[in-house]
């Protein structure tokens, strides 16, 4: 096989190889991910955080603005601290609060972001004030019963 | 008593033998990549290889992710369909395609349609004692013969895996979107969201270089190895195809205990 035959063929191979490479990343993948790009982080204690995990997402409106950066208890007061690392682009008043929600019935845990009113902005380091935690279904269910048992019998007809 | 002692005996020789051979496998490695600059500066040797492991395997690589593709997508659809989340598809064929099937299936793939061939003709090349003959002429083997065969393989493994893993998620969406009708909208847009190009595509990548140089390694030392006979090229052909599969499942999961821990 001549020379130009051969380095035809493989220039070919290799423009589809860089091809399919860039298919995956642009189509396929999400390039410009939120939480690869500069964030400043913030953190969040909750009383429980269900079954919220690292990397999901952060949303204000529905808009992901940042990703969970990490989760650990402090041992002091017991609560969950989580942080959250947050776009650069995206500015949040000092006195938003974070609850954590859950997508669809089956869908994965989130924290939404309610803006407040203040007039400073969050910088990194800060401390969410107002927190909520996750709804645990046992919880509910368990409280569930527990006031249904406090409530007088029906009368008996 | 002798019989106990035969049986130490024979297990001492095959640890010896196992760790010299994968001494002589480390030191071959080292050879390869300290005498690999010629196969950069004379690049049409190199070239030559990857139109032979490369090229020549497009044809099983993409017909493969096409049809892998095509099942993940039946299968998907069975399953996502039952919880009401059949848009999440998309999701399903890109990730495992990127994660695991594109770079280990390709593995393989290319480690019996490449890495054999290139045992079988190095070992040719051995037992007609061409190498020696290039020796002799103050020509390395090494550096003529098996660098570039080395650095095609490489090369051409993180191409073939890519093109692996885009041929798939078209046959996903042939049968998602085309033939089953899920909303090619929803198709897309949820794989973006749920797939992470450094998280999930470049890892993939990683992964399938890593299996170039472990398949590319075994097939060149394999042929450099065999006994020169045409039973030992034979068997050596075995070997590389054997070892291959077993390296690429391995270290499949070493990489990902590393890279998706899921914390």
């Amino acid at each position: 096989m001549s020379r130009a035959t051969l380095d035809l063929w493989v220039g070919l191979f290799v423009a589809l190889g860089l091809a399919a490479v860039i298919f995956l990343a642009v189509k396929v993948g999400s390039y410009s991910s939120v939480s690869r790009s500069s964030s400043y982080s913030v953190r969040a204690s909750f009383d429980d955080i269900g079954g919220l995990k690292v990397r999901a997402p952060v949303k204000s409106a529905g808009v992901v603005v940042g990703r969970v950066g990490s989760i650990r208890l402090d041992q002091k007061i017991y609560r969950a601290i989580v942080r959250l690392d947050i776009n650069e682009d995206y500015k949040f008043p000092a006195d938003t609060g974070a609850s954590i929600l859950t997508s669809g019935v089956l869908g994965e845990q989130y924290i939404g972001l309610n803006p407040g009113g203040d007039e400073e902005v969050l910088k990194k380091g800060d401390r969410l004030q107002f927190t909520q935690s996750a709804m645990v279904l046992e919880k509910l269910i368990g409280q569930f019963m527990f006031n249904k048992a406090a409530e007088p019998p029906a009368p008996a007809r | 008593m002798n019989v106990l002692a035969a049986t130490l005996r024979k297990l001492g020789a095959m640890a010896i033998d196992g760790v010299w051979g994968l001494g002589f496998a480390s030191r071959f490695f080292l050879a390869v990549l300290r005498y690999s600059g010629q196969s950069f500066r004379r690049l049409p040797l190199t070239i030559r290889e990857i139109y032979f492991s490369g090229v020549l395997s497009l044809l099983i690589i993409l017909v493969s992710g096409l049809f892998v593709g095509l099942v993940l997508g039946l299968q998907g659809y069975d399953i996502l369909q039952r919880f009401g989340s059949s848009d999440a598809l998309g999701v399903m064929v890109s990730l495992s395609l990127l994660r695991e099937l594109g770079p280990v299936v390709a593995g393989l793939l290319f480690a019996s349609r490449a890495g054999s061939a290139v045992t079988a003709e190095i070992g040719l090349m051995k037992t007609t004692e061409q190498l020696q003959a290039m020796d002799m002429m103050a020509v390395n083997p090494l550096a003529r013969v098996v660098a570039p065969r080395f650095w095609g393989g490489v090369i051409s493994m993180p191409l073939l895996a890519a093109m692996f893993s885009a041929m798939g998620i078209f046959g996903g969406w042939l049968i998602g979107v085309v033939a089953i009708g899920v909303d090619d909208g929803a198709f897309w847009s949820q794989m973006r969201a749920a797939v992470d190009f450094r998280y999930d595509v470049l890892n993939g990548v990683i992964k399938s270089f890593v299996f170039g140089v472990a398949v590319s390694w075994i097939a060149v030392f394999q042929g450099y190895d065999c006994q020169p006979t045409a039973e030992g090229v034979s068997r050596a052909i075995t070997r590389t195809v054997v070892y291959s599969a077993l390296a690429i499942l391995a270290l499949d999961f070493v990489l990902t205990s590393f890279m998706f821990r899921g914390l």
